[in-house]
């Protein structure tokens, strides 16, 4: 009983850094934001009846909320299908998969992102490579839209889909598919019908981080969307440095936050935070 | 395999397979006749199971044929196989109903809705399941998911079942249960089992012939009193159970059988010592000894000491040492031991010709 107590008092020792360090560099801060929300410029609740009321609040809020669907799609698949080569392939393209899975997170996002302009502008390599071919004679528009922004944050977060799924593909057990070969499943009807939803723990998981992060992106969608396609964290900037709105600004604040809560407490009921990782 | 309703008959000629440098299994040639029930009995690393997952088609073998009532089965994969296939572990998709489960390999054939709803329903009664059929693998007991997995492997009828080590996570009073079970599915449905297993007991107890496999060789095919009762060697001899082994001198044809000198006295067998000649191993099972006051003249026997006695409720087991050191179990009535004890401790051994049989003096 005694080791046992002094083992979480131990533990809460080696935590209570941490747990210090995010009480004052977020908890305590965003309740200053919250503070905002409902004092400024007049103590109420008009900022809130204002994001109601909003247009450009509401089609940004709807605008990221469908650029982060189309992104938690579009990056879980191509994660799942890194994923599988990543664990069941051989030795090589075991090696080649965590390659191309760990070198992104040695590239900053910013790099990233002004990687893609170069590539997607109008007269980036793609365009000009495609006019050259003569494939098409005006530029497409690749860059400075969703399209954009969609690519860069596809490409920004399928690393982190990669280890939720890894941890559900590594838990599996072969013999349950080689169980369906052996019954007569061809192995593209295995994949479907027996990999895919055994992993279906992972894929939940995914989805949620991927999502999670999608909805606070920043500096990508900025970049890559060249002012038109805003996403709501950065209205929340303009509201608080460009415009002086800054009850505006915390009040779409303190909503992404709740709802990102709410969407944990969600992912949380299915997954547990173990096999995320 | 491929004919369903219809047990297989399987034909393997000079099977091998290595695994790098090690050797798994070696040159098995082995029939396995329409309907039967054969064990391949050995211990783990004996290539028992890789010959299971060869029949099955999840191993390529490095040489050899397998045929499969006639037909070169070879390089064909596992699913165009379809050999029933219960895993240890059973290997049951966890997320998918009991009923599900079953069903898979008959929605894999493309079978009616009907067609497999009957099959299914017909299943699940026949390994007494019912009132489980929405339940989830993790929702049942190991003795359930195993019925499961036999459900699931013979609801199409496959022309032969494999059984890998399938009993080996269940405790003893369910591995019974499960094993009568097993013998009476083999019986309804006809089909040909081919079943793993590291128990020697088991082997015995179920099987129409047991392969018996060591270091990747097949040692010996036979029925289950056949391979116990005359072994062709002393790995055979002491993996089916206890055995007594004496040394002897000067064997050579007599008659129907064979005699020899057992601690200078004369013993006769009734198998052929056509490979034994001169020194040999006489090797008794413990059940086939018994102890007397005094050996009959031509009596096989061997006078001994008993050193130690355990008793075991129905009977007593108990340990002699012969006047050359040769050591001896056997398991006599407790009377018996009692007596053997108190008697000043000199007690013959004796055995009946046809129990004894021969091994060659050393090595295997």
């Amino acid at each position: 009983m005694r080791s046992y107590l002094s083992d979480r008092m131990g533990a809460a020792l080696l935590m209570a850094p941490l747990l210090l360090f995010l009480v004052l560099a977020y908890a305590w801060p965003f309740f200053g934001v919250v503070k905002w929300s409902f004092t400024l410029p007049t103590p109420g609740l008009g900022q809130y009846e204002a994001l109601l009321t909003d247009d450009l609040v509401q089609s940004v809020f709807i605008r990221t909320l469908r650029i982060a669907a189309v992104v938690t799609v579009v990056s879980v698949a191509a994660a799942y299908a890194i994923t599988v080569v990543w664990v069941r392939g051989t030795r090589a393209q075991r090696l080649i998969a965590e390659f191309c899975i760990l070198v992104p997170f040695w590239i900053s996002v910013l790099t990233r992102a002004f990687g893609w302009v170069a590539l997607l502008s109008n007269r980036g390599l793609i365009n000009s490579w495609l006019q050259a071919i003569g494939f098409i004679s005006e530029p497409l528009a690749l860059v400075r839209n969703e399209f954009g922004v969609i690519v860069g944050m596809t490409h920004f977060l399928i690393p982190f889909a990669v280890f939720p799924l890894a941890s559900a593909m590594r838990s599996l057990d072969d013999r349950v598919l080689l169980a369906a070969r052996g019954l007569g499943s061809s192995r593209m009807r295995t994949f479907w019908t027996v990999f895919v939803p055994m992993t279906r723990s992972g894929i939940i998981g995914a989805a949620m981080i991927v999502f999670v992060f999608s909805l606070g992106f920043f500096v990508t969608p900025a970049i890559l969307g060249g002012g038109r396609s805003v996403m709501i964290a950065e209205l929340i900037y303009l509201r608080i440095f460009q415009s002086p709105d800054w009850g505006l600004g915390a009040a779409i604040s303190v909503v992404l936050v709740l709802f990102v809560g709410a969407l944990m407490a969600l992912l949380f009921r299915y997954v547990r935070p173990k096999q995320l990782i | 395999m491929q004919q369903p309703g219809r047990a297989a008959e399987i034909k393997a000629i000079g099977i091998g397979k290595s695994f790098g440098s090690f050797r798994a299994l070696d040159n098995l040639s082995l029939d396995i006749g329409r309907g039967e029930f054969l064990t391949l009995l050995g211990p783990s690393g004996s290539g028992k199971t890789t010959f299971l997952m060869i029949l099955a088609g999840f191993v390529q073998p490095s040489e050899g044929r397998l045929f499969s009532d006639g037909v070169d089965i070879t390089d064909r994969p596992a699913e165009q196989r379809a050999a029933g296939m219960v895993f240890q572990g059973y290997a049951l998709f966890p997320h998918m109903s009991v009923e599900a489960n079953i069903a898979f390999p008959l929605k894999v054939r493309k079978k009616s809705a009907a067609d497999i709803k009957r099959r299914v329903g017909e299943m699940i009664e026949r390994v007494g399941l019912k009132g489980h059929e929405k339940k989830l693998p993790a929702q049942l007991s190991g003795g359930q998911q195993q019925r499961v997995a036999l459900a699931r492997a013979l609801v199409f009828e496959p022309g032969v079942l494999l059984l890998d080590e399938p009993f080996s996570a269940l405790d003893k009073g369910l591995r019974g249960q499960m094993q009568a079970e097993m013998k009476r599915l083999h019986q309804e449905t006809g089909t040909t089992f081919v079943f793993v297993t590291h128990d020697q007991s088991e082997a015995l107890a179920l099987s129409s012939r047991v392969a018996i496999f060591n270091h990747g060789k097949l040692l010996q095919v036979g029925a289950p009193d056949e391979v116990y009762d005359r072994p062709d060697n002393r790995f055979v001899a002491e993996f089916l159970g206890e055995i007594n082994m004496l040394p002897l001198k000067g064997v050579h044809p007599a008659g129907d059988g064979s005699t020899g000198l057992c601690e200078d006295r004369a013993v006769s067998m009734r198998c052929k010592a056509e490979a034994v000649r001169g020194d040999a191993i006489l090797a008794i099972r413990p059940e086939y000894m018994s102890i007397s006051g005094e050996a009959a003249a031509g009596e096989n026997g061997i006078a001994a000491t008993a050193t130690n006695s355990t008793y075991l409720g129905a009977a007593t087991r108990l340990d002699l040492t012969t006047r050359q050191g040769a050591k001896i179990t056997v398991s006599v009535p407790n009377e018996v031991a009692a007596a053997a004890l108190s008697k000043g401790n000199s007690v013959w051994l004796t055995w009946p010709a046809e129990k004894g049989f021969l091994l060659p003096h050393g090595g295997q």
